[in-house]
């Protein structure tokens, strides 16, 4: 688990070791080792469940603050026990398979996204010593895991035998391959950068601070910036969540690929979403955040793992503000920001981390031009593109109405 | 610029957001069962009867049994049966009463006409909302002795409409003592009595 295993960690740095240490110190080497496996499953997935279960919460509590109400706050202090009592509703529920699905397919749907779903988690370094595998190429197999997902949904929307379920997992379908581009051109950057397709590279890659206050983050660099606003957008389309919920859009696909599943599955499929937010929040973090750094050299003392939480929880609960905030785009609208936006928009990003990258050794007044020319190279193509993407786009007259 | 409005948006949901917690002005909820909002006085639901006193209420009636309203409710919920025998009223003349007097709930559309068309003032509108019952049928049947509630109760709910009323019984109640004084045998004479002592303005 360890990648820097550094002797100067601080006792609470190594408190998660410790602890599995203590769990499993008495066993002989291999059993250890499969152990201590074990021991990080379980750990991610009571961490990560948990997570998800207060999420619901926070994100109901939030959105009924945003529109001026309270939120749930019958089952417990404050609510507090509200996801346990949906836990528990959704497992005493009927589980309903529809009389002409796939039962096969209809059964693995929701197994097969939440073991996608929660591959991701194996890559992501949580704190200095905390990163449960790690890979050379771990990226790319965050990416991969991540993706399969979508195999899952449409896997679950044809399977069902039911129009809306097939009509949601099309649409699933378009837009998840339509923003797995962006996401991943938003990505390479990264990659150019740190120079290491590993996530514990990229997170050494922005360890140290500039004149002793500005961490070395990729977002606090211009193409770092323009490639985590596309990260962060693309990957609200790839978590389906608000505004690009469209798989799911009630007023049209009644719940979407979801339509035919019922109790714990239905859980299932929504947990997914949770921990494919979670993931690619915690991706982010690493890719741009800065990991599990710590933002000023004075707090260093705090654990890592802490800095990660705080972070991940930060860019989570920007999830739950946009969804409180957005209306949903139309199938059209979707693909039209995907393809003539964000595209664009990330490979031109690419030409700008490359030249970030070559205008590295520059000093003195050249750095106040490397700074202007990477700017300018993020910002011009946004306002033309943007202007592009909304030109000829003004308010709907009805004409026969 | 594209993305002023997303921001522009957002501004307003962090500003609901907070707000929600320090502004009671916007964080407009109320904790139902614990907190109660009071009811609009126009507020109205299903009808009740009219009692004089709150002690005897089956003896203080209003009602005369006269099953107007049972023939105009649109969708018939009332079911009247005429006393044989002959009470006397608020004003001490004898009357029939209702013997049965049901409404059934779960068919009362609130329209209020009950209430338009009674010449004695005697079934008026309630506002008591929880009213769930767990048998449907004779859970919402509700029999007179339930319909029934005093006078007082009428002038909490409705209190312009319930001072309103008592001026005017009492006026023609007023009236009706002037008019027996001097001729003892008139009432006899004019068997439609009862709507001239309560002369109501066409609502």
């Amino acid at each position: 688990m360890s990648l820097l295993a550094t002797t100067d960690s601080s006792l609470l740095e190594r408190a998660p070791l410790l602890l599995r240490d203590g769990l499993t110190g008495f066993l002989p080497g291999p059993a250890r080792w499969a152990a201590n496996g074990l021991i990080k499953i379980v750990a991610l997935l009571a961490v990560f469940g948990l997570l998800f279960a207060f999420l619901t919460l926070v994100e109901r509590k939030v959105l009924g603050r945003v529109q001026n109400r309270p939120g749930p706050n019958r089952t417990g202090w404050f609510g507090l026990l509200q996801p346990f009592a949906d836990g528990i509703k959704m497992l005493t529920k009927e589980d309903i398979v529809p009389h002409a699905a796939d039962p096969v397919l209809h059964f693995l749907a929701p197994v097969a996204v939440i073991a996608f779903s929660f591959l991701t988690f194996a890559v992501i370094p949580y704190g200095r010593l905390l990163l449960p595998v790690d890979m050379d190429a771990s990226i790319l197999f965050f990416f991969a895991a991540s993706s399969a997902t979508e195999l899952s949904i449409f896997m679950a929307g044809w399977s069902s035998h039911n129009k809306y379920a097939l009509f949601a997992a099309m649409r699933a379908l378009a837009q998840l391959i339509s923003y797995e581009l962006p996401l991943l051109l938003s990505v390479v950057p990264v990659v150019l950068a740190a120079g290491a397709l590993s996530t514990a590279g990229v997170v050494a890659a922005q360890s140290g601070w500039k004149w002793g206050f500005l961490p070395h983050w990729h977002v606090f660099t211009p193409w770092g910036a323009a490639a985590f606003a596309i990260f962060m957008v693309s990957s609200l389309a790839e978590s389906n969540r608000s505004p690009f919920d469209l798989p799911e859009a009630e007023s049209e696909l009644i719940a979407g690929h979801l339509t035919e599943y019922s109790g714990f599955k239905y859980a299932l499929f929504f947990m997914a979403e949770y921990f494919g937010m979670c993931a690619l929040s915690g991706m982010a973090v690493t890719l741009f955040l800065g990991g599990w750094h710590a933002p000023l050299p004075q707090l260093e003392f705090v654990p890592s793992y802490v800095w990660f939480s705080v972070k991940l929880l930060a860019l989570l609960s920007g999830f739950i503000w946009v969804r409180a905030t957005m209306p949903r785009l139309r199938i059209d609208q979707l693909t039209r920001l995907a393809w003539k936006f964000l595209v664009p928009l990330a490979i031109i990003n690419l030409g700008t981390a490359a030249f970030w990258s070559l205008s590295l050794p520059w000093a003195g007044p050249l750095q106040l031009l490397r700074w202007a020319v990477s700017l300018a190279l993020v910002i011009v193509p946004f306002l033309l593109l943007g202007r592009r993407l909304s030109a000829g786009l003004g308010a709907r007259v009805y004409r026969y109405a | 610029m594209l993305g002023t409005g997303l921001l522009q948006g957002l501004a307003v949901t962090a500003r609901n957001l907070v707000g929600s917690f320090h502004d009671p002005k916007r964080f407009v909820t109320t904790q139902y069962p614990e907190e109660r909002t009071k009811l609009p006085e126009a507020y109205r639901n299903f009808p009740f009867l009219v009692s004089e006193s709150g002690d005897d209420p089956m003896g203080t009636l209003r009602c005369v049994a006269c099953q107007i309203c049972e023939k105009e409710c649109p969708p018939q919920c009332i079911y009247i049966e005429k006393s044989k025998d002959k009470k006397p009223d608020a004003n001490g003349k004898m009357q029939v009463y209702p013997a049965v007097f049901d409404i059934d709930t779960a068919v009362c559309m609130s329209c209020q006409i009950c209430v338009e068309v009674c010449p004695f003032d005697a079934i008026k509108m309630d506002q008591v909302f929880e009213i769930a019952a767990t048998d449907r049928f004779k859970g919402l049947m509700l029999d007179r002795n339930a319909l029934a509630k005093p006078n007082d109760y009428y002038h909490r709910i409705h209190p312009t409409d319930a001072a309103e009323v008592d001026e005017r019984l009492v006026s023609a109640r007023k009236a009706a003592a002037a008019k027996a004084a001097p001729k003892p045998a008139a009432p006899a004479q004019t068997p439609a009595a009862p709507s001239a002592q309560a002369p109501k303005p066409a609502a």
